[in-house]
């Protein structure tokens, strides 16, 4: 099977490349980039117009299984990935049951084969049931092949059972991805802000946060762990980033488009598609986010792709689940928010949605060097349209961009040389 | 001309809504010190009471104002219904729906509970409170009083003192007195206030004798003895002295000040007994208010249905 893509702009921070040119793919591997390619190739895609980049990864998803497969699945999820853009995912390990060992792994292996669209990479919990107490098996999770170790949707608070992890990851060289979340300060149901006052709501700290960032910087540089923070939401803790950043120590972080699109001002009327953990925050910690990712002290730009079904959001708030779908808006949130507002370069959106994740992950991938396997994204960055979560992949729709005009959306999402969406349409789909 | 089809707070209410509620709560308070408040009956309508927090006072509150104006009055037991078995709150609220109420007057722990079955539900609703938003009606029935008193609004300066961070009443009268060009105050300790206040408009502060000088109106709050235990304040003994209202605070105030409370009161925690029994306390002048004006929201909800021909 070869693949000729004719006149887009390649974008590869990896390989520093921005030129309108040509990409031949030939057996699953990229084997010529160049101008004026004279390939005959089985299937041809004219590009002119549209951005060419290294596959898309996604490292903080929920695909739910094993054991809510009424919220998601993990063929619905590779669905919703491919739809989105997105040529690799990192699936979090609160599922039920919780992925701590090689089994559970291996299950998660099976049925990401078995759905064969995107790669799917799946994350090991830090301990045993994610409760806190005993770590789970991370070195026979390793060898079954997670890509990292997270508590996602809590942190580990016992600091000493949190430090051995990080010690004991590290004969692995796997990331830890830190949610960053302090209790006691996290009681409420948003943010601690004008609008938590104004809306009569309990509140969530952003001190909350900022500890626990902190907190793990310490004990990350102490030891010599590869330490992530995931979906960074606050003023406080983008400058405790900075000046680690500064000092030299090894540390990445993500954010999600949901943060950097939206305030705290959004839960006006109690729409429960606003809730989420991290709380949406104020327009002051909006543009630290965004002045963190055009400085380059963000490094990752991840969903945190949180599928709820309806009667889970159909509810108070209060008693709603936390969490927003986001595969299918990512490039688009992207594009319209950061791109198109001066924040990123459209090389600067490859580095946050590929080439760093890759590195973070440490991963062959997020690359469009020649004789990689061929993963590729094809963005229409000019392409216009309303936000309607009916129409998502996902299995849910729980979006607070419904109803929104975006710009930009993948065209083309291309898995080892094979184009698994095309406009919309996924594999088997495409004419 | 009515045209709301719920009463889900003051927030979102008009200054002309408002006046609107004191004037008819007036001409309803008239009725009651006459003893012809049955007279002014409507055609016969339902009420639901559901109230998922205890409060007998406002409950009963509620339910007399709605016979005075001839509805028939039914009360959701929320302990015996199917809210113990695990039914959630819209499926709940669908149900009674269909079954035909008018109007359904809910309190409920959770914020925006009440706006949630107002957009899913035929019926009207008054939030009778919700979680630590609003008390719409307590706060009219506060307005009323210090309407009553002082006959006006603009320039007055009302102060409201105690744990206004977990107090629907003072948000809720925030909303409303604001609105009408009072200055509020809200004071407190520390722990019970927030600067992010005075995104509602009104001043705070933690100087409980800056606050009360030269007072038209001032409010206390009842406290709760569970928040000392959530560490906002170390005891009663120390509360009392130093965030109590007592004659000292008040001889800070404008002479003619008047003091209020949405009850039950904690005598001599938050308020001391000379205050609550004083020439100033119109504490029981509220509780008839308050039937007064839940006559008149209640009133203006049925009018508001006739006009916007929604029946239940
Ligand atoms: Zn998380």
């Amino acid at each position: 099977m070869e693949l000729l893509i004719k006149n887009g702009r390649i974008l590869d921070p990896s390989t520093n490349l921005d030129f309108i040119g040509d990409i031949y793919i030939k057996n699953g591997i990229i084997e010529e980039i160049g101008q004026d390619l004279q390939y005959s190739a089985e299937k041809l895609i004219d590009a002119k117009g549209l951005w060419v980049t290294p596959g898309l990864i996604d490292v903080h998803v929920h695909l739910r299984e094993p054991g809510q497969e009424y919220k998601e699945d993990i063929e619905s999820g590779s669905r919703s990935a491919a739809k989105g853009g997105f040529t690799t995912i990192c699936c979090m390990p609160n599922t039920k049951p919780v992925v701590d060992n090689e089994v559970v792994v291996e299950y998660i292996n099976m049925k990401a084969k078995k759905a064969g669209l995107v790669n799917v990479l799946p994350i090991g919990a830090i301990t045993k049931g994610q409760e806190g107490e005993i770590l789970a098996n991370i070195g026979k999770m390793a060898e079954a092949g997670i890509c990292a170790i997270s508590e996602d949707g809590k942190s580990v608070l016992d600091a000493n059972l949190l430090r051995k992890a990080m010690q004991y990851a590290s004969m692995f060289d796997l990331p830890i991805l830190s949610h960053c979340e302090e209790p006691s300060l996290a009681t409420g149901f948003m943010n601690a802000g004008e609008m938590s006052a104004l809306l009569g709501m309990k509140e969530i700290y952003p001190e909350s946060e900022e500890i626990i960032v902190a907190r793990d910087i310490i004990l990350a540089n102490n030891a010599k762990a590869k330490l992530h923070l995931c979906h960074l939401s606050t003023k406080g803790s983008i400058q405790l980033l900075k000046e680690a950043k500064l000092r030299g120590e090894i540390v990445t972080a993500e954010v999600t488009p949901h943060h950097f699109t939206l305030t705290e001002e959004a839960v006006e009327g109690y729409d429960t598609n606003t809730k989420v953990n991290p709380p949406l925050r104020t327009r002051i910690d909006v543009e630290a986010i965004k002045c963190g990712l055009r400085d380059g002290i963000v490094d990752i730009i991840a969903t945190d792709h949180a599928p709820h079904h309806i009667d889970e959001k159909n509810c108070e708030y209060e008693v709603a689940a936390n969490g927003i779908v986001g595969l299918e808006t990512s490039v688009s949130l992207t594009i319209t928010e950061l791109v198109n507002k001066g924040y990123l370069t459209p090389i600067g959106l490859v580095e946050k949605m590929s080439t760093n994740p890759a590195r973070m992950l440490g991963i062959d991938k997020g690359t469009l060097e020649i004789g990689k396997i061929a993963d590729i994204t094809i963005i229409n960055p000019s392409i216009e349209y309303v936000v309607n979560g009916q129409e998502f992949e996902s299995k849910s729709k729980n979006t607070p961009f419904n109803g929104m005009k975006l710009q930009g959306k993948a065209m083309y999402t291309i898995v080892g040389g094979q184009v698994i969406m095309e406009d919309g349409k996924i594999r088997g789909e495409i004419q | 001309m009515w045209n709301r089809k719920d009463l889900v707070g003051l927030k979102d209410l008009s200054q002309d809504q408002i006046m609107e509620i004191l004037e008819l709560a007036k001409a309803m308070r008239e009725k009651i010190d006459n003893k012809e408040a049955r007279k002014d009956s409507l055609k016969k309508f339902s009420v639901l009471t559901l109230f998922y927090e205890n409060s007998t006072r406002t409950k009963t509150s509620f339910t007399m104002a709605a016979e005075f104006l001839g509805a028939d009055v039914n009360d959701l037991g929320i302990s015996t219904s199917s809210v113990k078995k695990g039914e959630s709150l819209i499926d709940t609220a669908k149900n009674l729906d269909q079954m035909g109420a008018d109007i359904m007057i809910m309190r409920h722990g959770m914020t925006g509970a009440p706006h949630l079955i107002a957009k899913n539900c035929r019926g009207s609703v008054v939030n009778a409170g919700d979680g630590v938003n609003e008390h719409p009606t307590q706060a009219l029935l506060d307005m009323f009083t210090i309407h009553e008193h002082k006959g006006k609004f603009q320039g007055l300066k009302i102060v409201i003192i105690g744990d206004i961070k977990h107090s629907r009443v003072a948000r809720s009268n925030v909303f409303g007195l604001t609105k009408m060009g009072a200055n509020v105050v809200l004071a407190g300790p520390s722990t019970m206030i927030t600067s992010n206040m005075k995104a509602l408009g009104a001043d705070v502060t933690s100087d409980l004798n800056a606050a009360v000088k030269d007072a038209d109106v001032i409010i206390g709050l009842r406290i709760q003895l569970e928040r000392q235990k959530a560490g906002m304040f170390p005891d009663i003994r120390e509360y009392s002295q130093l965030f109590g209202i007592n004659k000292k605070l008040l001889s800070l105030a404008k002479d003619d000040v008047i003091v209020m409370h949405p009850g039950p009161v904690n005598r001599g925690v938050e308020m001391s007994t000379d205050i609550i029994d004083g020439d100033n306390s119109l504490i029981l002048d509220q509780v008839k208010n308050g039937v007064a004006v839940r006559m008149a929201v209640i009133k203006l909800l049925m009018e508001g249905r006739k006009n916007n021909g929604i029946t239940n």
